[in-house]
């Protein structure tokens, strides 16, 4: 993975001090909460409901167990015991005291990290596929460009100001594990048929309040001309996006007004200007980036095929983790390994200290000392020997993180919701966790199939509903929680925006609808292989509410 | 009824305004009954925000159930019992407490 060199040292180290003296002064009262409001957000320091939040960046969701520890110790020490992933591939920390955040950013730098970006107007963590560097259906690996994309806008004096924020992802593969369409620039890793690399360039996704799917603008764009086009892209936004009205500041929004081939030819214009320039990726650039991602040497592992099967023989559940967690690496003797944060009826993507330490052993163990953090709030091993996934399995089976429900009904994004949030509508967490319980069967979610259901607790959708199979969406009605159901969003290479199907539901009754709709999509699908999200998209949203509301207008 | 709630500056835990001081709970924190004493509260609050005791400085809705003050909001209520999902955390982890500030 990458490493620090002087320079980013250097840059994390001063920015610890300047943001410790910023908070010194803050808490002596020397500068007002005006003054320090952007300060703190520019280090990932909000306020919510109980106390302040830490927001953490782990680019492009790549960690290894020394930080992952750290990330534990922080939790002890500072913190109450257990962090939260989030769907940009970070970690948050809920109840941090402002006079201590000096130093856990200090602990922070000791192995590599820091909380600059994930917050304010900027771009913010660049994420990736959580598969990346061992996916069997890879073209390249995309963190390298996602590491060049972070070096390039870290502090970028032209884009710290933007009018919104502004969120980027990469993925290497054909199938899009990186929600790249829901992105404000979406990067597909490809090569043309000279074999060159390249980029296909999506732009103005994003979900919110206002869902749209990225437009494709440029089928290829070469490597070398990554950053003169992202430039080419930023300068347009940063000139022509809203800045009257906070809801349409996105570039979604730009792009939206201002239509497809108008902004796609002021980015080219724009970018004729700059692809000629010093943004021009040098060759021996991309190669020295690309050798610090280079795959651990993966040796040969062939007593795998017969562990597994043997250990299959002798226990169903590791036979049923094995289906669900477990995918096929490019080296045929190893396999990626997903850690399931959705135990059932517990919290989505949360983790204790205790936990995070045992991954952080088995990740140094049997996975090359990597992790990744995936933007559906689980954690990843990328490079698991199969004759090792048995000891895998039974070391997660120890500290409770062997669910197999990967892809599952109740492999569920959450956001935290009004149990944290303050710009929350309603409680999130609890209905995941009902969801979770009422379809706690491994037997029952697996005859579903995958089913990616997601859940926000207000507007701005951080829990991704939009582009749920199965969206739920928490609103203040009446001082009541009311949950919305939105059917038919995906976020994969066919990225859709879900339909809201009807009238939304109370908290008592949001589980039982959602059960419904279960029960409606097992009774019409073809067979056993069709998905939901295809089956939704073959009927429609006629059965589903027929089945939802039917006996309402008759009564009526 | 209304009361003053922020949250302190040094560790951004939730307090209610009470007995001329901040508590960490909400239970008798002093309650305005009418405009004039809500007005009280919210330049209680001002100041106290500009003088960087607290921040994010608001007077909410609440009602009195058997002697103590509620208050009348989930968002409300969230945040002076703690999340709903970790009874072990946030001030209803320690309900005596919560009741003697």
């Amino acid at each position: 993975m990458y490493r620090y060199d002087e320079f980013d040292h250097d840059f994390v180290q001063a920015r610890v001090a300047e943001f410790s003296d910023q908070v010194k002064r803050r808490l002596a009262g020397e500068i007002t909460e005006d003054q320090f409001r952007p300060l703190r957000l520019m280090n990932g320091v909000y306020l919510q409901l109980h106390a302040y939040m830490l927001r953490i960046a782990v680019p492009y969701g790549t960690l290894n167990s020394r930080q992952l520890r750290m990330l534990a110790h922080i939790a002890r020490k500072y913190d109450k015991g257990y962090g939260h992933f989030t769907t940009r591939q970070n970690l948050q920390f809920h109840w941090p005291a402002l006079a201590d955040v000096p130093a856990i950013l200090a602990d922070l730098a000791s192995v590599e990290m820091h909380c600059i970006q994930t917050s304010g107007n900027c771009i913010r963590n660049v994420t990736a596929d959580h598969f990346a560097g061992a996916a069997a259906d890879e073209i390249a690996d995309p963190r390298p460009y996602a590491e060049i994309l972070r070096q390039w806008s870290s502090v970028h004096p032209e884009f710290s100001y933007l009018p919104r924020k502004f969120k980027i992802a990469v993925t290497g593969a054909e199938r899009d594990r990186a929600a790249i369409q829901a992105h404000d620039i979406g990067l597909h890793l490809k090569k043309n048929a000279a074999g060159e690399l390249g980029f296909a360039v999506y732009v103005g996704g994003g979900l919110g309040r206002t869902p749209m799917v990225a437009k494709r603008i440029r089928d290829f764009l070469p490597e070398a001309d990554l950053l003169s086009y992202c430039t080419a892209i930023l300068r347009v936004y940063n000139l022509y996006g809203r800045r009257d009205n906070k809801y349409k500041a996105r570039v979604k929004i730009l792009v939206h007004e201002t239509g497809v081939e108008e902004i796609a030819r002021q980015i080219e214009a724009e970018w004729q200007q700059l692809k000629d320039t010093e943004l021009k990726l040098p060759e021996p650039d991309i190669q020295a980036i690309n050798a610090y991602f280079a795959p651990p040497a993966l040796s040969a592992r062939p007593e795998g095929d017969a562990l597994v099967k043997q250990a299959r023989l002798d226990s169903k559940s590791f036979s049923e983790w094995l289906d669900q967690n477990v995918v096929t690496h490019r080296h045929p003797d190893y396999a990626a390994v997903t850690i399931s944060l959705k135990g059932i009826g517990e919290v989505p993507g949360d983790v204790t200290d205790s936990q995070m330490e045992a991954v952080a052993d088995i990740a140094e163990k049997y996975a090359f000392d990597e992790l990744r953090v995936s933007h559906e709030q689980n954690l990843i091993l990328p490079h698991v020997a199969r004759a090792d996934l048995k000891a895998v399995y039974d070391a997660l089976v120890e500290i409770g993180l062997a669910t197999a429900n990967s892809n599952l009904i109740s492999d569920i994004i959450s956001c935290p919701g009004l149990d944290y949030c303050s710009l929350a509508t309603a409680r999130s967490i609890p209905v995941a966790q009902e969801i979770s319980r009422r379809f706690a069967s491994l037997e029952r979610q697996r005859e579903i199939g995958e089913l990616k259901l997601k859940i926000s607790g207000c507007i701005n959708a951080c829990g991704h509903h939009h582009v749920g199979h199965i969206g739920i969406l928490g609103v203040e009605k009446k001082g009541s929680e009311l949950y919305q159901v939105t059917l038919g969003g995906s976020a994969d290479e066919n990225t859709s925006v879900g339909e809201i199907i009807g009238r939304g539901f109370s908290s008592d009754e949001i589980t039982d609808a959602i059960e419904q709709i279960v029960d409606t999509y097992l009774g019409l699908r073809l067979n056993s292989d069709e998905r939901f999200i295809d089956a939704y998209r073959r009927v429609g949203p006629a059965p589903f509410k027929e089945a939802l509301y039917a006996g309402e207008t008759k009564a009526a | 009824m209304k009361v003053l709630t922020a949250n302190r500056l040094s560790d951004g835990i939730a307090v209610w305004y009470a007995d001329g001081g901040w508590a960490e709970a909400v239970g008798h924190a002093d309650v305005a009954h009418d405009k004039a004493a809500e007005d009280r509260l919210e330049a209680i609050g001002a100041a106290a925000a500009a003088n960087n005791e607290v921040l994010d400085v608001n007077v909410i809705d609440v009602t009195i159930v058997d002697g103590l003050v509620e208050p009348v909001r989930l968002r409300e209520k969230i945040r002076a019992a703690g999340p709903t999902i970790h009874p072990d955390l946030g001030k209803q982890a320690s309900p005596q407490a919560q009741r003697a500030a």
